[in-house]
């Protein structure tokens, strides 16, 4: 690497060589991703791992080939149930976080209890789901919804708590109502939060689906490497563990995207995170 | 001639019976139009002050009467002002200097219908305080002499007959401050507006107000009430002459004695 660091400095001349032509910041990941699957192919085959122990990345991407069709399938499932789960913990987050950060008594009242909701491990509610619901998609979808919430609502109720308390003077000097200030401060505010918000929510929500279809379904890449994993066809249990890596990073590169279109002011102001 | 402002004999305890009691016994009068300015120690309940001729305190005994009514609410005919400028960053400089307008009972229901003659009105204040042309900014990208500019702006825009400042200036360097004071002096000046300065600057204090308060240390009352004597318009070289000095000791002395009190 540092070679190329060299080459790059000392190419001031109008003709630059292919290298320093290069845009390595937006290769990098690229590269990196790729370091990484080589390194892990050069491991098992150092340590000559049986397949059955650690898969090399040749021998997954044979199986993602191999079983690309139940692969595909799975795959939209668990994206299926995580969007969902992670849509009504938008709605239900954003609804919830505007209440509790609307009053310091309903702040109070409801903080321990989301508390001691939020630690009890979610895994631990999907055999009450399934008793409810049965076994299938509805559980992931609840699970997901349950696990991915929480942040949501903390943050927007900590966008509402930290109004500066000047703001609130200058406006309820002026006559302003508790829903003025509200609309005109509190909610906008508390946008970024939310917003910021999203990213950590959309990686618990496929947590929560895949737990789910690990333990009860009979879809999904949680359900997927289970049986896989029942069948020693641990390559297979690989391949499903890249596809949800896929799908996380594209969903969280999605709601990055988001967060920077709808609330970009607060990325240039000193109001961040 | 009637006093805009009149605090008589008022008791303001926060936090209960055994609260801390921010001020006590204390009696002011600002008369319309005038220029006022408090001084004090800090921790004087000079911040109190501000809530209570707003509205947004109500005191615990004595009588506060604004504009001819005792205040039991917030008092709508103010503006304010604090050191932070508090703009909020998800609206331009323009929309900021607007907001007042969407909350006060009198503008809020006209201002969709007459928003042209709103933003003219906008604009040109804009233009008095020096920012002629920056109403599409947003105020993270003002500098902070700047954004308290465009806060005097905000508390203007509704016309209030009283205008409250919290150390408006206290955050900025030497230069900027001067600037401001002329600005403030101007603005004075030019709208007839009464406005309440409350600082901690000296200096300030003299160059701007028609009379000063000297505050306690808390609980908070008033002390001594200074007239000053020069004549308006005042220039900048005003605060180099003899007078001027003479008048900001004493100031001076006062407070320190004041400190030592507590």
């Amino acid at each position: 690497m540092s070679a190329v660091t060299e080459n790059t400095a000392s190419s001031a001349a109008p003709a630059r060589p292919l290298l320093a032509r290069v845009n390595w910041t937006s290769l990098a990941p690229w590269l990196y991703t790729l370091g990484l699957f080589v390194l892990w192919e050069l491991l098992v085959m150092a340590l000559d791992m049986p397949p059955t122990i650690l898969p090399a990345p040749t021998r997954v991407f044979e199986a993602i080939m191999q079983y690309w069709s139940p692969i595909w399938k799975n795959s939209l499932q668990t994206l299926y149930t995580t969007t969902v789960g992670f849509a009504i913990a938008v709605a239900a987050g954003l609804a919830l976080g505007l209440f509790v950060g609307w009053s310091k008594t309903i702040y109070a009242g409801l903080y321990p209890l989301m508390i001691g909701f939020n630690v009890i491990p979610k895994v631990a509610l999907v055999p009450i789901l399934v008793i409810w619901f049965g076994i299938g998609a509805v559980p992931a979808v609840l699970t997901a919804f349950l696990i991915s919430f929480f942040p949501i609502v903390v943050n927007v109720a900590t966008g509402l708590a930290t109004i500066e308390p000047e703001t609130e003077d200058v406006l309820r000097a002026l006559g302003a109502k508790k829903m003025d200030i509200m609309l005109k401060v509190g909610i906008p505010r508390s946008m970024p939060y939310f917003f910021g918000s999203l990213k950590i929510a959309i990686t618990l929500a496929f947590v929560g689906s895949v737990v789910s279809e690990t333990v009860a379904s009979n879809y999904g890449l949680g359900y997927m490497m289970s049986s896989a994993q029942s069948q020693f066809n641990v390559p297979l249990v690989f391949a499903g563990l890249l596809a949800l890596a896929v799908e996380g990073i594209a969903m969280y590169a999605l709601m990055a995207w988001i967060e920077m279109r709808m609330t970009g002011w607060a990325h240039r102001s000193s109001m961040s995170h | 001639m009637p006093h805009l402002v009149s605090i008589d004999n008022v008791d303001m305890r926060y936090g209960g019976v055994n609260g801390t009691l921010a001020v006590s016994g204390l009696t002011m009068k600002v008369d319309k139009g005038e220029f006022a300015a408090v001084v004090g120690p800090s921790g004087c309940g000079k911040s109190t002050l501000m809530k209570l001729v707003t509205g947004l305190h109500i005191p615990q005994s004595g009588v506060v009467i604004v504009a001819g009514s005792q205040v039991t609410e917030p008092v709508s005919i103010v503006g304010m002002a604090f050191q932070n400028p508090t703009m909020l960053p998800w609206r331009t400089t323009l929309d900021n200097i607007l907001l007042p307008l969407e909350i006060v009972e009198k503008h809020r229901h006209r201002l969709r219908a007459h928003k042209k003659e709103y933003v003219e009105k906008a604009e040109h204040l804009l233009e008095t305080v020096g920012l002629k042309g920056f109403g599409s900014k947003f105020p993270w990208q003002l500098s902070g002499g700047m954004q308290q500019r465009a806060n005097l702006c905000r508390a203007l825009i509704h016309e209030p007959e009283l205008l409250m400042l919290d150390e408006p200036f206290g955050a900025l360097d030497a230069f900027t401050r001067e600037e401001l004071w002329c600005v403030i002096r101007d603005l004075h000046a030019a709208q007839g507006v009464t406005i309440i300065l409350v600082t901690h600057d000296l200096r300030e204090a003299t160059f701007l107000a028609d009379r000063i308060f000297v505050m306690s240390a808390r609980p908070g009352r008033v002390l001594k009430e200074h007239v000053v004597p020069f004549a308006r318009p005042r220039d900048l070289d005003v605060m180099y002459e003899k007078g001027f000095n003479d008048m900001v000791h004493e100031l001076h002395g006062e407070i320190a004695s004041a400190r030592v009190v507590a």
